[in-house]
């Protein structure tokens, strides 16, 4: 059931949102093997179900009141503990709520637990977290990819029809075409960082999984817009998503970029991409083949700046203040030392050991600046793309999802698998993965690419494929 | 540019990280791995072109100068791990 | 210090600013709080929490750069400087590094042999202060307290040009009128708000190429600045002329022993790992910006001394007393106004700078009081004053009024008129009195005339008597003189 199927039945009173609510925790619990959940929140759920409901009672009518939804385990909830599924907070409780929490709890949404997720954001199939890897609800022995994981099976398992998530490298839209989903990633800057817990600053951003760009819209509508508590958070005005969608669009001119098809990418995977992308001809659109030139270093430009940032970021994870404290600490450098040791997994410590090497004396030049200055190519190239094309379109990824355990042990093959979506990171673009047919049973993500700001035209896009075909409403059966 | 356990020793120092013995050499050789990755933007040309900091050319909003957060020591002190009198305590520190 | 050998110092400032709110959070920055009652989750470094810079830290960093004539950049950039201490909460200090707010300046600087330094100052720059660290309060730990994380600092970073101790503290002293001047800092070294380290290095005099330099830090008050640098200038060069080499290192001044000892614990070498703060687009300024803080500017400690010695004819000395603080300056030329409101009157600029740096600095000393809790108005001051020009008051009894005035007992004339002060100058009365008191002793009258100058004291005496005590004594001698010439 989509967002908008479960507010009109709620509007039509054949259901109340704390039956939503029970029927999302049950659903929960039944699908503990997917271990989508780091934590659910019934006496939280049922009290802000209540309150829904008589909000409806009282005349309310809103769309996201009372659909139940999950929030990655990155977004601060006060009083619900936020672990970014790493041991250093794993019984953090924060005193405060994200923006992305209270503009979700402000829109009447019901909040049932909070979802597993790579430890810190670092990495693309849920493995690195302290709470156990998330499956793939399409096949329980494959990754559900990351690092929102853990929101992606929730929604494509059908638990609840939104989750949250973060995209930094690719985290929301890789999960979303794994699971056979909808993952938006806005502009940087859309979305309020505001006690969403930091892994790479300059990339981070909020964004919204579901199975619809509909539901998309809507919640998007929900998060977007300036908070003045994040210094990088866009003054510009909100569009109406929602209204949008259904915006006139002949002869949208759609890139075709060639390097996002490049060796790499499964012959499964590109036809299928080629049939949506067909499709969307069909519907009016024009297809134009456009280069981005400077792709093929991304990833490398990627794997300097992140870790550069994130090694700075998660410095403030001392056992001072909060957080993991080790045992017994000798000396301050013990208490230091230890602490961050035994509070951090070994994808995290590579990370945080990458970008201090890359900051430190004699190496910032070759490696930070240098790649802020290829960052600037990337970005220059879609910019020049743009005055050419209203989107660009390409595989999310150049496989389905891969096996559990089979990239765990090679974090540079795990690097690779982001070869499609990182450049949109490093330029700050919003984009969206959607349901694009399947190969051997397994889903395949659609990624379009618009300008900054566009995400109006990307949901119209997305929207229009999806009304004249039926992937995203294919759901996984049950588990094997 | 090499990553050798010296090297690698010196990272873990400045960031803090007690990097016992055994896990030195696999980690070093991840890391060598992920260098050598990262280095292959050396061959990419960047002449004349300035390093992009911040991806949109956003402004930087400035916040009024007044007093908007109240006392919030007993948050604070209910998070901290160890705490005395109102301090966060730490090992003894010499300077 | 040997003559063989040249000292090249260099100052690094850091000035709280007087803001309300902290530099990147909206916590209190007001001194002396409870531990850890002015830190916000944003300074406690909560994962999430993000910061947003105070407008009113970037204004008075703009007047600080215009008051020493540096250029403003346009675009200035907030750095992270990377280092792990228990008082640095993010275990990063947000700084500016590359690219700060005030590029290069220029400060006059009058040393007490009246020769005056152009002292160039490199850049200033804004950045966040750190935590309190109490090492004595807990056996075997450390307390911190984060009410100071986040304050905001102006770093004012000297070029290494100065080349004594007493031209460092000469430097030091101008900064800190000129911060206090401009109300930026309050300039309170006890608590914290001005505080200064001293790059130190020696090198053989005519060489052009720099010692190796020891930075003493946080020395805080103007004389252990002078005795801590001229310590490690010695320390140097003993250390040099027997053979040895100057070890690169930071160092803290020991009140007590008075030496400078190396610091335990901090890192030799730290590296910093400086990059632009990702949470922080650039500080854009653009030239109406500056051009409003220009225009509210104060005029300058030097520009108001010169005009109070080339408009005001005061002496220097005076005109520098006066300059030492905005709010004496200002105390002054409201008293002034009242006093002499049309033209430059020199006499009375003269009087008014004598009873603010006497009277009033030695009742304000006595009571332990700021001029601005000053129990007489600067209005009140100069009727008084105006009393005392008019001849209706002699001096000593003006002092006696002003004590009544700081006492609470009202404005001069009141006083005047209540205590019977009121000196008769009215030549009419006067003449009268002198007359009738020349008319009460003719034989000494015949005396006087005759030569006997000493009477000349008696018959003053007799007038003053006569009009108890409230007759202009230089007037009633002028028509003695008259009235007896032979």
């Amino acid at each position: 059931m989509t967002v908008v199927e479960l507010a009109r039945r709620l509007r039509g009173g054949a259901v109340s949102a704390r039956e939503l609510a029970q029927q999302a925790l049950d659903a929960a619990r039944r699908r503990a093997d997917l271990n989508a959940f780091i934590a659910l929140d019934a006496e939280r759920a049922e009290a802000a179900a209540s309150a829904a409901d008589a909000a409806r009672a009282q005349g309310r009518d809103t769309p996201l009141l009372g659909i139940p939804f999950a929030h990655k385990d990155i977004f601060c909830t006060r009083g619900l503990r936020t672990t970014c599924a790493s041991r250093m907070l794993a019984d953090f409780v924060p005193p405060y709520d994200a923006h992305v929490t209270e503009r979700l709890d402000v829109a009447g949404a019901v909040l049932v637990g909070k979802t597993n997720m790579d430890e810190f954001a670092m990495g693309s199939s849920n493995e690195n977290s302290a709470f156990g890897a998330v499956a793939n609800p399409w096949d329980g022995t494959r990754v559900p990819g990351g690092s929102s994981g853990g929101s992606a099976a929730a929604v494509a398992a059908g638990i609840v029809p939104f989750a949250t998530g973060t995209d930094t490298g690719g985290s929301i839209r890789q999960p979303a075409a794994f699971c056979g989903i909808t993952g938006l990633k806005p502009t940087y800057g859309r979305v309020s960082r505001y006690g969403m817990i930091a892994y790479a600053s300059s990339l981070d951003c909020g964004g919204v999984l579901a199975r619809t760009a509909e539901d998309c819209a809507h919640v998007l509508a929900a998060l977007a817009g300036h908070d003045p508590r994040d210094a990088t958070s866009a003054q510009r005005p909100v569009d109406d998503y929602v209204a949008a969608l259904d915006q006139p669009w002949a002869g949208l001119r759609i890139g075709v970029a060639r390097e996002y098809f490049g060796a790499g990418v499964d012959h499964g995977v590109a036809a299928a991409v080629h049939a949506a992308l067909r499709a969307l001809e069909q519907q009016g659109a024009r297809l134009v083949d456009v280069s981005l030139r400077n792709a093929h270093h991304a990833i490398a430009a990627y794997y300097v700046i992140a870790p550069a940032e994130a090694s700075s970021n998660l410095s403030r994870y001392d056992g001072v203040r909060y957080g993991h404290r080790c045992a017994n600490p000798t000396s301050l450098e013990d208490l230091y030392t230890r602490s961050r040791a035994e509070g951090f997994g070994a994808e995290v410590q590579r990370r945080i050991l990458t970008g201090t090497y890359v900051l430190s004396a004699g190496y910032y030049d070759a490696y930070y600046l240098r790649a802020q200055r290829v960052r600037r190519r990337i970005a220059d190239d879609f910019a020049a793309a743009f005055a050419e094309v209203d989107l660009i379109a390409g595989p999310t990824t150049p496989t389905p999802a891969f096996r559990l355990g089979e990239k765990s042990g090679d974090p540079l093959a795990l690097y690779a698998a982001d070869v499609n979506t990182v450049a949109v990171n490093l330029a700050g673009l919003p984009a969206i993965s959607l349901p694009a047919g399947f190969v051997d049973g397994l889903p395949v993500g659609l990624q379009l690419i618009g300008p900054a700001f566009a995400e109006a035209r990307l949901l119209a896009a997305a929207h229009r494929l999806q009304q004249v075909t039926d992937w995203h409403t294919r759901t996984p059966g049950a588990r094997p | 540019m090499s990553l050798d356990t010296d090297r690698l020793r010196h990272l873990a120092r400045l960031a803090r990280l007690a990097l016992p013995e055994p896990q030195l050499a696999p980690l070093q050789h991840d890391l060598a791995r992920i260098v050598t990755l990262v280095d292959a933007l050396q061959a990419v040309d960047v002449e004349g072109v300035p390093p992009l900091a911040h991806p949109l050319a956003l402004g930087l909003p400035l916040r009024d100068d007044r007093v908007t957060d109240a006392d919030r020591h007993a948050d604070l002190a209910a998070l901290a791990p160890a705490e005395a009198g109102g301090y966060y305590l730490v090992p003894k520190v010499l300077e | 210090m040997s003559r063989a050998w040249e000292a090249v110092i260099g100052l690094e400032i850091h000035a709280q600013l007087s803001t309300a709110s902290k530099l990147f959070s909206g916590a209190a920055t007001a001194y002396g709080a409870e531990p850890n009652t002015q830190a916000s989750f944003i300074d406690a470094a909560l994962p999430g929490t993000l910061p947003v810079p105070n407008r009113e830290a970037v204004r008075k960093a703009i007047q600080f750069g215009l008051a020493i004539g540096a250029r403003i950049a346009p675009e200035s950039v907030f750095a992270r400087k990377n280092y792990f201490y228990p008082d640095l909460p993010k275990g990063y200090q947000i700084s500016q590094y590359e690219l700060p707010v005030v590029a290069e300046g220029v400060l006059p600087v009058r040393l007490e042999d009246g020769r005056t330094l152009s002292v160039r100052i490199e850049r200033a720059h804004l950045e966040e202060d750190a935590g309190k660290s109490v090492h004595d309060a807990f056996h075997a730990e450390t307390g911190i307290d984060l009410n100071r994380a986040g304050v905001p600092l102006l770093e004012i970073v000297s070029a290494p040009v100065l080349h004594s101790p007493a031209e460092a503290v000469a430097y030091l002293r101008t900064v800190h009128t000129l911060v206090r001047w401009l109300g930026i800092c309050d300039g309170n070294m006890q608590e914290g708000s001005f505080r200064c380290d001293a790059n130190v290095s020696v090198r053989p005099r005519g060489e052009t190429r720099f010692g190796t330099r020891c930075e003493i830090k946080n020395v805080n008050s103007f004389r252990f600045v002078e005795k801590a640098i001229e310590y490690e200038i010695e320390r140097q060069i003993r250390a040099l002329e027997n053979g040895e080499a100057i070890v690169q290192e930071t160092r803290l001044y020991d009140p007590a022993r008075h030496q400078t000892r190396p610091m335990r614990g901090k890192e030799s070498a730290d590296d910093y790992r400086y990059f632009p703060d990702p949470d922080l687009p650039p500080l854009r300024i653009v030239p109406e910006d500056i051009e409003r803080e220009r225009a509210a500017l104060p005029e300058l400690p030097e520009a108001r001394r010169r005009r109070y010695i080339e408009a005001m004819g005061l002496p220097a000395l005076d005109a520098d007393q006066l300059c030492l603080d905005r709010a004496t300056a200002d105390y002054f030329e409201a008293a002034l106004a009242t006093l002499a409101p049309q033209a430059a009157d020199p006499a009375a600029a003269k009087l008014a700078a004598n009873w603010v740096l006497g009277e009033l600095a030695a009742a304000l000393n006595e009571a332990g009081l700021d001029i601005a809790a000053a129990r007489v108005t600067p209005t009140a001051l100069a009727q008084l004053l105006l009393r005392l020009r008019e001849g209706a008051i002699s001096g000593r009894n003006a002092k006696e009024v002003f004590a009544a005035m700081w006492a609470g007992e009202g404005e001069a004339d009141a006083i005047i008129a209540a205590r019977g002060l009121r000196q008769i100058s009215d030549t009419g009365a006067l003449a009268a009195a002198v007359d009738a008191v020349l008319g009460e002793f003719p034989a000494q009258v015949a005396e006087c005339r005759g030569g006997n100058d000493k009477l000349l004291q008696f018959f003053v005496g007799q007038v003053m008597k006569r009009t108890r005590g409230q007759a202009h004594a230089a007037q009633v001698n002028a028509l003695l003189r008259e009235k007896l010439a032979p």
